[in-house]
């Protein structure tokens, strides 16, 4: 796992220029069945969202179901519950993705040295991104966060009972911190994540500038700062932009630890789009913000893939 | 783990020769005299303090599932109560058997559904490409960037207009779909390393396609269709998002079990652990079992 897309160089398979028709269709024979399959459950539902988000619809009101313009669109953009949950959005996103690349990087930094049971820490870290996610939120709203049985309002209790103190304070903290309890869960789960990445993107690292840089006399932090995270920084690139367009998603989390609440603090769009689908019936409205998580998605993944086609690139060129 | 195969540095990368190199072993140990040194047991202190912390909460889960529920929900918390299995047996009572069944028949029967249409394509895509093989690579990785949420809705009523929905076939399609892009990026990454000049040498010996197939290709090709296959699992049985809203009571999965578990239960800490720690086992295992291929697929294919 210690290399950036190469494999041997003998792969750089020419494409025949002049191939007759028949060739060409058996060539594309076998990738047809994916292609169809992907076009048919990926891009129809699409073109649907877009015609849907153009009409008024809501299944309360059965046989009223008129075209609606751009009206849905306006409302997205001034509804203020929307508003918020794009703000949410945002903040949830933001705030996940860069603490978790942060603790994410010092993991993979730790974890580039030798030391006694590397490999097990190695193994211990992943758990986190592998509990079932529903089961992570569950896990940290019921055993972790509640106020009178939780694990961490029952370790300040025991440190406060300690110092002899009959008992410590309660911290309710989904309810004082409902955004943080959201963020902390998911900087939890998505840590490990970063850190995968990160810690491929060190051992890619040439042992020999490292040793050079050494006999230079450069300090530790010198060659981490001027070597390492120049060198890092496809990796950086790429882990901030798989993990945005995966947590701009996040539904699991929002739905089980505050089902958005309280009031709409935690509401994101995936969120907000199911509430509105499932819950008020406005189809419509549902469709058009659908669309502008999608547009913004494109934004991001717009970036994303340009990142992935720069380090794509070089293996197709060679 | 790139073990065996040859290296390129990635300054390299981009010039027409190659620098064969050694093997990533040799390098690493390489790598490690240069670093070995760096920072001391302080270093390797706060690695395994951090590594614990991280790893406290899935411990903790573990440990309260064996917890009778008075012992579960104590403040402060009692860890050295003494361990049960009654919380396991009472899920198996209260019926997760049918929705772990579902979780299982969705994540395999769309993974081999995966395997069936990523496999051929990837080799359309690496041994013998068509041309514009990389707009192709493209557009499947750009339908992984759409977020579900926002084709949650027409799917919902395409579903139910052709009676698939609470239906498992409803998920395992869309499992599939999900899936295929990721699997498609890995797989024509492990295909591409099938070598060239044995491929050539098959065809001028008259190797048929069949033999060629199994003779070469399948060798390089299995253990990346084993990795494949652990990540489309993994990502199909934690899938919540459609199982919750395209599914009720005969086709339910397992987190779909977890969250409806939760409202219908009193004192429950101690079967919500088991009930989680139960349904993320698989995964976990999987996850360990992959872990060397992990990266490769959660960055699809990017990062070996």
């Amino acid at each position: 796992m210690a290399t950036m897309t190469q494999s041997p160089p003998a792969v750089a398979v020419p494409v025949p220029s002049r191939l007759g028709a028949r060739a060409r269709w058996i060539r594309r024979a076998p990738l047809l069945p994916a292609l169809v399959f992907t076009i048919i459950v990926t891009q129809v539902p699409f073109v649907a969202t877009l015609v849907i988000s153009s009409l008024d619809w809501n299944i309360l009101r059965p046989g009223d179901r008129g075209f609606a313009g751009l009206r849905n669109y306006g409302f997205v953009f001034t509804d203020n519950r929307l508003r918020s949950a794009v703000a949410n959005t945002v903040v949830l996103t933001v705030s996940v993705v860069l603490v978790s690349l942060l603790l994410g990087l010092l993991l993979a930094v730790l974890l580039d040295r030798r030391f006694p049971g590397r490999g097990l820490a190695r193994t211990l870290l992943i758990a986190p991104f592998l509990v079932m996610p529903v089961a992570a939120a569950l896990l940290w709203k019921h055993s972790l966060y509640n106020p009178t049985y939780g694990l961490f309002d029952g370790i300040i209790n025991a440190i406060w009972r300690l110092f002899g103190a009959p008992q410590g304070p309660t911290v309710d903290w989904i309810s004082d911190h409902p955004m943080g309890a959201v963020v902390t869960a998911l900087v939890w789960q998505w840590t490990p994540f970063m850190m995968l990445i990160l810690l491929a993107g060190l051992q890619a690292q040439s042992p020999d500038t490292i040793e050079a840089a050494k006999m230079d006399g450069a300090s530790g932090w010198t060659t981490f700062r001027y070597l390492t995270i120049p060198h890092l920084r496809q990796y950086l690139e790429l882990s901030v932009l798989l993990g945005t367009i995966y947590v701009l998603q996040t539904f699991d989390a929002v739905f089980t630890i505050t089902q958005g609440g309280p009031g709409t603090a935690t509401t994101n769009l995936p969120y907000e789009i199911y509430l509105t689908m499932f819950r008020k019936y406005e189809y419509g409205q549902a469709a058009a913000a659908g669309v502008v998580v999608v547009i913004g998605s494109i934004v991001v993944a717009t970036f994303a893939l340009r990142v992935v086609s720069s380090l794509f690139s070089k293996e197709a060129n060679r | 783990m790139s073990r065996e195969r040859t290296l390129t540095p990635v300054s390299a990368v981009g010039t027409a020769v190659p620098v064969r190199r050694a093997p990533a072993r040799r390098l690493r140990r390489a790598r490690d005299r240069a670093y070995g040194q760096r920072g001391g047991p302080l270093w390797t202190l706060l690695a395994w303090v951090l590594t614990l912390l991280f790893f406290a909460p899935v411990a903790w889960m573990a440990l309260t599932s064996f917890h009778r529920e008075a012992d579960a929900a104590t403040n402060p918390p009692t860890p050295l109560a003494p361990l049960t299995a009654d919380n396991y047996r009472a899920l198996f009572e209260r019926g997760i058997a049918p929705y772990l069944i579902n979780s299982g028949m969705a994540s395999v029967v769309s993974t081999a559904l995966v395997l069936v249409l990523a496999v051929p394509a990837a080799y359309a895509l690496s041994i013998k490409p068509v041309r514009k093989w990389t707009d192709v690579m493209f557009f499947f990785l750009s339908t992984k960037f759409l977020p579900a949420v926002g084709a949650l809705l027409p799917i919902y009523l395409i579903v139910k207009q052709v009676g698939l929905l609470d239906n498992i076939w409803a998920l395992v399609v869309l499992y599939t779909a999900m899936n295929l892009p990721l699997a498609l990026w890995m797989m024509r990454s492990f295909l591409a390393e099938v070598p060239r000049e044995i491929l050539e040498a098959a065809e001028v010996d008259g190797a048929g396609l069949i033999r060629t197939l199994r003779a070469v290709v399948a060798p390089v090709a299995m253990p990346g269709i084993a990795a494949t296959s652990l990540i489309c699992i993994i990502f199909s049985w934690n899938e919540f998002l459609f199982a919750v809203n395209l599914t009720a009571v005969r086709a339910a999965t397992a987190p779909v079990f977890l969250v409806g578990f939760i409202t219908s239960e009193g004192l429950f800490l101690g079967k919500l652990c088991a009930a989680a720690t139960l349904v993320s086992l698989p995964v976990l295992i999987a996850g360990f079992a992959a872990q060397d291929k992990l990266v490769q697929g959660l960055s699809l294919g990017a990062v070996k």
